[in-house]
């Protein structure tokens, strides 16, 4: 056990919705810098978990916590409060995300994506933030497509401007639902390869992918969900070559 | 990390497919349509035979058309209408937007008093609301403001309802919120809901989020019925005389014809004014909807074809703006 405060610390954390039970208590543990990738079939509740972590969706039981914080909550003594809308949003302005679908403001441009929030949120000057959003997006190489619509980028594109979005509120946590998903296979390969440098640059990260080279090459813990629970977690090479639960094995043995 | 990622290499464009040798074209006999012809003529000498008749009647008063059309008492009377669909428009639009929030607020009761709202105004006629707010100040001559069942307060008089002016735009703005509501409505729900979670998760507050993102999406769902609403609500306008309002296009030109005796030469006298205002409003929804349109389909060849930018086919785009709408 480290000394340093967990970047995001989960003990049990469950959710349903209606009788659904989505989340029946997950345990694990990120530390600053790590990068951690959660596999899993559809349905498992990756994404759902994912979107816990930065309170688009709410915790029913369990304990989730960012950098020490409770996550949609504020703790009082032993008891808990639910945060105000301001104050869930500061949370959540600290933890970066990138959606399946981009979901890129379509009547904005590439550059002005990325300016939105910070300008908005974080109230930094224009000329700054137009700064700051032009090296970002020379960053995930689009240095020359910020006066681009979405419509008028490819997916590829898309979800590299939609990184650096996320990246403008210099979050310390990025959380990557799915980025690859929606994407033609020949353009997940520049995606993936902006991740790997993020990662790199010691960026602490969430990925939920089906993307198993990835995992493999770029994690430092992987783990395997399914019916909601953790089933198997540990080294990216000994989950994906060497799983000792069955599930896993017939996960793995599909999409591998 | 800046190091290895390179853009999309210009110009990568797959080469057009069906580059065979061009065929021969088909020469065949044109199908043809007699009956295209006949009907064109028919309805051709119809309305001739119709203008020429009218240009001959009595009944029509073609010289009062002509000499009441610029008459000073019109024109000023004219105004009266725009500045009444103005108004009301202005209202309807803003109250619409409030009651279309309230709809889609997750407060059951502040919803149940939105539907409220939509059912009465939608339910009951116009014209009918129109009378009712003409006798509004017989039922509430005044209203007082402060404490129930005391007299702790003041108590408000509502001279102003007796103004027919007023109570004429707002009556027209109270009914026309109904309808603004219901399009602004089905405008919000158009926008993807994946554009609120990004806004949400970047940190941007409801406020930012609804004027930022959600609302200026909508308005290309919002703008083009809206459009039709104001050249709709023109022609409403003439409904005020149930109030009683007669400053108005068509309530002067009632009294003008009440004095001379001429009722329709000035029908056609207001509705020739009615007609040039609907015209200069569907020229304007024309280009607005043009406007509005722009980048749905379009994805600006111009500047698309220069980049180099493939589209991104197959891929479930949720951003793109076509789709909806």
């Amino acid at each position: 056990m480290s000394a340093v405060t967990p970047m995001v610390q989960a003990e049990g954390v469950s959710k349903s919705f209606g009788t659904n039970h989505v989340l029946r208590g997950i345990d694990l543990t990120v530390d600053p810098g790590e990068v951690l990738c959660i596999i899993g079939p559809s349905g498992s509740g990756k994404s759902t978990f994912l979107r816990c972590i930065n309170h688009l969706e709410r915790v029913d039981a369990g304990r989730l916590a960012v950098d020490g914080q409770v996550v949609g909550y504020r703790q009082h003594g032993d008891k808990l409060y639910e945060l105000k809308p301001k104050e869930a949003a500061r949370q959540r302005r600290e933890i970066g995300m990138v959606f399946q679908r981009f979901n890129l403001f379509p009547h904005m441009t590439a550059l002005e994506n990325v300016i939105e929030a910070p300008i908005r949120v974080k109230g930094l000057a224009k000329g700054r933030a137009v700064e700051r959003a032009e090296e970002l997006l020379e960053r995930v190489g689009l240095g020359d497509k910020g006066d681009h619509y979405p419509s008028q980028l490819s997916g590829g594109q898309q979800q590299r401007v939609a990184i650096a979005r996320a990246l403008a509120m210099d979050p310390k946590l990025m959380l990557f639902d799915e980025p690859t998903s929606a994407l033609d296979p020949e353009l997940v390969g520049e995606v993936l390869d902006v991740m790997k440098g993020l990662a790199a640059s010691g960026m602490t990260m969430i990925v939920v992918t089906h993307e198993m080279g990835f995992a493999r090459e770029v994690a430092d813990a992987v783990v395997f969900m399914d019916g909601g629970v953790v089933v198997e977690s540990g080294d990216p090479s000994e989950v994906l070559a060497n799983p000792r639960h069955e599930r896993t094995k017939a996960f793995l043995s599909k999409v591998l | 990390m800046s190091e290895g990622i390179q853009a999309r290499p210009a110009g990568a464009v797959p080469p057009p497919a069906g580059s065979r040798a061009a065929a021969e074209p088909i020469k065949a006999g044109k199908l043809r349509h007699p009956w295209r012809i006949v009907f064109a003529v028919v309805l051709i000498a119809l309305v001739v035979l119709f203008v020429i008749d009218a240009a001959q009647r009595q009944a029509y008063g073609w010289q009062y058309v002509g000499k009441y059309v610029f008459d000073r008492r019109i024109s000023a009377a004219a105004l009266v209408t725009i500045q009444l669909t103005v108004y009301s428009m202005i209202i309807g639009v803003l109250l619409g937007l409030v009651l279309a929030v309230m709809r889609l607020s997750p407060n059951p009761v502040v919803k149940s008093v939105a539907w409220l709202y939509l059912w009465i105004f939608r339910g009951t006629p116009v014209y009918v609301q129109l009378v009712f707010w003409g006798l509004f100040s017989l039922i509430y001559p005044h209203i007082f403001l402060g404490v129930p069942w005391t007299s702790l307060g003041y108590s408000l008089s509502l001279g102003f309802m007796q103004n027919a002016f007023i109570i004429a735009f707002v009556g027209l703005a109270l009914n026309e919120a109904a309808y603004m509501a219901e399009i602004v409505r089905a405008g919000l729900l158009s926008v993807d809901t994946g554009q609120e979670e990004a806004a949400t998760a970047l940190g941007m507050s409801w406020w930012q989020t609804m004027t930022r993102i959600i609302i200026p999406q909508a308005m290309r769902v919002i703008i083009p019925p809206t459009g039709n609403e104001v050249i709709s609500m023109l022609k409403t306008t003439s409904l005020v005389a149930a109030i009683p309002l007669t400053t108005d296009l068509y309530g002067v030109a009632r009294d003008i014809s009440a004095v001379t005796y001429t009722p329709i030469p000035l029908l056609i006298v207001a509705s020739l004014w009615y007609l040039l205002f609907t015209s200069i409003l569907m020229v304007g929804q024309f280009f607005l909807e043009k406007r509005f349109s722009r980048g749905v389909n379009a994805r600006r060849p111009d500047r698309a074809a220069a980049a180099g930018v493939l589209p991104a086919a197959g891929a479930p785009d949720g951003n793109d703006l076509g789709g909806k709408g």
